[in-house]
């Protein structure tokens, strides 16, 4: 037997837990009567508010317009008025402008049937503007612009383009649901992304634990006419990060600093090549996500359809509230997602779920000083060392963790998940991160 | 024969170390680097903590930039006026010195038992990493968050937590470094002068209806300072009220009479205790 591809450094095998949602078909969330939409959604500068308080927005209208290179459209989830606009905290616990709408009016688009457009005659330059006025950004949670991701440079050749259909993080199922119901509409929205990247190869990664989602992909990808192949990975956390994934797939790395255009290759999560279908097909902008909502407190964990800018609250009070008082609520994955505090925070174009956790899941417990035991080295996939990194954050020696490589760091969790002093290592590395950027402004 | 080994070994190593410490000898005679007299000696002023409060990186640095650039003598925190005087004798000019010393002071007396947290922080212990979460645990955004990363930078031990649990800054051993207000995330470390006798120990701009609901020692912008003492220098902007050390009236009514008690005084006494 071939064995399966994967990464060859670190790794973890935190329990996978995605039983609970996996059989579970997506449904539609009910839309909220308040939606607070944040105008940074994205990584880039923040958009542009194009309305004021009072004021009436239609459904999908456009609400914050992009500024500068790296930037995103937001559009309106629902139709409404204005309440207000201010300051809200997101998930990951920074602070964002923030407009608040009040459900108002009637659904343009909702309940109507839509004519599909036919997208073949355009031009890859008007796809990829149509991308960017959508507001379409990578759904993985990384939320990077797609149209910025696309827009290759001269010099360089696309030679493998990944759709990410790995979904690594335990607990979450919405891209194996995503893939299992739309995936005719996943490989339309992949021949769109064929069309403006022109790539050599289409790799499809699915990791091996969702064998469903691996046959029925497999039978669908003679829709696309390229030369595609749909590639199971083994089951381990952090497959489904593009580094990781590149490397298992085309045996290629990403150099420190760089992007995968690097090294020819570029990827997109399922959810994304979605939201580019409707986008390009429907006309439909970034409105919408797919959210999992489960974890052990949860009293019915469901895969959610829900609005941006629905509170968390709300999709747990649809998934019958909770069944025992969680330890912690967490938006995202259980490795990199966020804890957050209370329940009326958004839902953003990041959110890829919801998971509250009880204590026995959570495990956590009173840290105690470094080991040296080196675990966290072991499972490192990018090769740093952890315990070094954090004890230099720790004396505030900033640069020598810049020398160390702490940029590389992309905050997957491994370290944490297998220190067994229980150091939060990753809250250190983001501790530098933002500590080194502010010297850096300073001068 | 053993005996004679140990000679020859003793011959040729003292010999080998004989030849090159000689030569280190003459090297260090011919190939000596002349040092400014006068760099030195002025290098020999400065108190050589190498805190960077003058903006230079060290001691050695700023005695260059004072040789080289004609930089100003009364930039050295630590050493205050007696060294700027001594500067300026050996660079042989007058100076017109004015310089009160100042120190640093936390102007937040909220903790655990006066204020509102939002939730249970457990994470890095310092005060930057907590400000990347929902900007700290308190509600209140311009407090202090009690991590003590401004303890963990202070070269000279001057910040701690108090009998409240409260970090406090110890004017007499502050060296005005400024390293806690660099490293502060909420602004909540500012400069008071050293002889100040009260403080206005809060930081928030909020309104008096939201400071209300969250801290019970907080300055409501009620202007009663600014009526009760109004040679003190009482000034209430943005809901805060603050000092302006130029003013020499009394403040002591003010403090008596500040309805959150948050008018302080800036040296503790042995007789304040914890309520």
């Amino acid at each position: 037997m071939r064995r399966l591809k994967t990464f060859p450094k670190g790794g973890v095998h935190p329990p996978g837990n995605k039983h609970l949602t996996s059989g579970k078909a997506i449904i539609n969330a009910a839309i909220p009567s308040i939606s607070r939409i944040p105008l940074q959604q994205h990584i880039g500068s923040p958009a542009e508010c194009l309305i004021n308080p009072g004021e009436n927005v239609k459904e999908g209208m456009l609400i914050g317009r992009s500024t500068g290179f790296i930037s995103a459209q937001i559009h309106s989830s629902i139709p409404g008025v204005v309440k207000e606009v201010r300051d809200i905290y997101l998930a990951n616990g920074f602070k964002s402008k923030g407009v608040v709408i009040e459900m108002e009016g009637e659904f343009d688009t909702l309940g109507k049937r839509q004519e599909k457009n036919n997208w073949e005659k355009l031009s890859a330059e008007e796809l990829l503007n149509i991308i960017a006025d959508r507001g379409i950004v990578g759904m993985g949670g990384a939320t990077f612009p797609t149209h910025v991701k696309y827009k290759i440079p001269k010099h360089a050749k696309v030679e493998a383009f990944v759709v990410n259909g790995t979904e690594c993080e335990p607990y979450l199922t919405a891209d194996h649901r995503l893939m299992l119901e739309k995936t005719e509409e996943i490989m339309e929205g992949a021949r769109i992304v064929d069309k403006i990247l022109n790539p050599e190869k289409i790799y499809i990664a699915i990791e091996a634990n969702k064998l469903d989602a691996i046959e029925v992909m497999q039978k669908a990808v003679s829709l696309l006419n390229k030369h595609a192949e749909v590639v199971p990975l083994e089951i381990k956390y952090p497959q489904g990060d593009e580094k990781q994934l590149l490397k298992a797939i085309i045996n290629r790395e990403v150099p420190s600093g760089g992007l995968p255009i690097d090294i020819g290759a570029v990827v997109s999560n399922v959810g994304t090549i979605f939201a580019i279908y409707e986008a390009v097909v429907m006309g439909k902008p970034l409105i919408e996500r797919i959210v999992t909502v489960t974890g052990g407190a949860i009293k019915n964990p469901q895969n959610l359809k829900v609005r941006i800018g629905t509170p968390i609250g709300d999709l747990i009070e649809e998934c019958g509230g909770f069944s025992e008082m969680p330890v912690k609520v967490v938006a995202g994955g259980p490795m990199m997602g966020f804890a957050i505090y209370e329940l009326e925070a958004p839902v953003t174009k990041g959110t890829s779920g919801v998971i509250a956790l009880t204590k026995k899941e959570v495990k956590s417990n009173n840290q105690t000083p470094c080991l040296n035991c080196g675990r966290c080295i072991t499972v490192c996939p990018m090769g740093l060392n952890p315990t070094l990194l954090f004890k230099e954050i720790d004396h505030m020696d900033y640069d020598s963790a810049m020398e160390e490589g702490l940029m590389d760091c992309k905050e997957c969790g491994c370290c944490a998940f297998m220190c067994p002093a229980h150091i939060p290592l990753v809250h250190g590395m983001k501790l530098g991160k933002y500590m080194a950027k502010k010297k850096k402004e300073k001068g | 024969m053993p005996l004679l080994k140990i000679l020859y070994s003793f011959i040729s190593v003292t010999s080998i170390g004989g030849v090159l410490g000689l030569g280190l000898a003459i090297a260090s005679k011919l190939l000596q680097v002349k040092r400014d007299e006068k760099l030195m000696s002025l290098e020999e002023t400065l108190p050589g903590l190498n805190c960077g409060a003058c903006g230079y990186a060290g001691c050695s640095q700023y005695a260059e930039a004072i040789v080289k650039e004609n930089e100003e003598l009364t930039l050295c925190g630590p050493g205050g006026q007696d060294t700027a005087s001594e500067l300026a004798d050996l660079m042989g000019v007058k100076i017109e010195i004015s310089i009160e010393k100042k120190v640093t002071q936390v102007h937040c007396r909220g903790g655990q038992a006066t204020s509102e947290y939002l939730y249970s922080y457990r994470g890095v212990m310092d005060c930057n990493a907590m400000y990347l979460l929902f900007e700290g645990d308190k509600v209140c955004k311009y407090g202090c968050l009690g991590l003590g990363s401004c303890i963990k930078v202070c070269p000279t031990d001057a910040i701690d937590y108090d009998e409240e649990g409260l970090v406090w800054v110890d004017r007499d051993k502050c060296i005005s470094c400024g390293k806690c207000i660099d490293v502060c995330p909420t602004g909540v470390m500012k400069w008071v002068p050293y002889s100040a006798d009260y403080i206005v120990a809060c930081n928030s701009r909020d309104k008096a209806s939201v400071v209300k609901k969250y801290c019970s020692v907080g300055c409501t912008g009620c202007k009663r300072c600014e009526k009760k003492s109004p040679e003190g220098g009482f000034v209430v902007e943005d809901y805060l009220a603050t000092i302006d050390y130029k003013a020499k009236g009394e403040r002591e009514n003010a403090a008596d009479d500040c309805p959150s008690k948050c008018i302080i005084p800036a040296v503790k006494t042995a007789t304040k205790v914890s309520t």
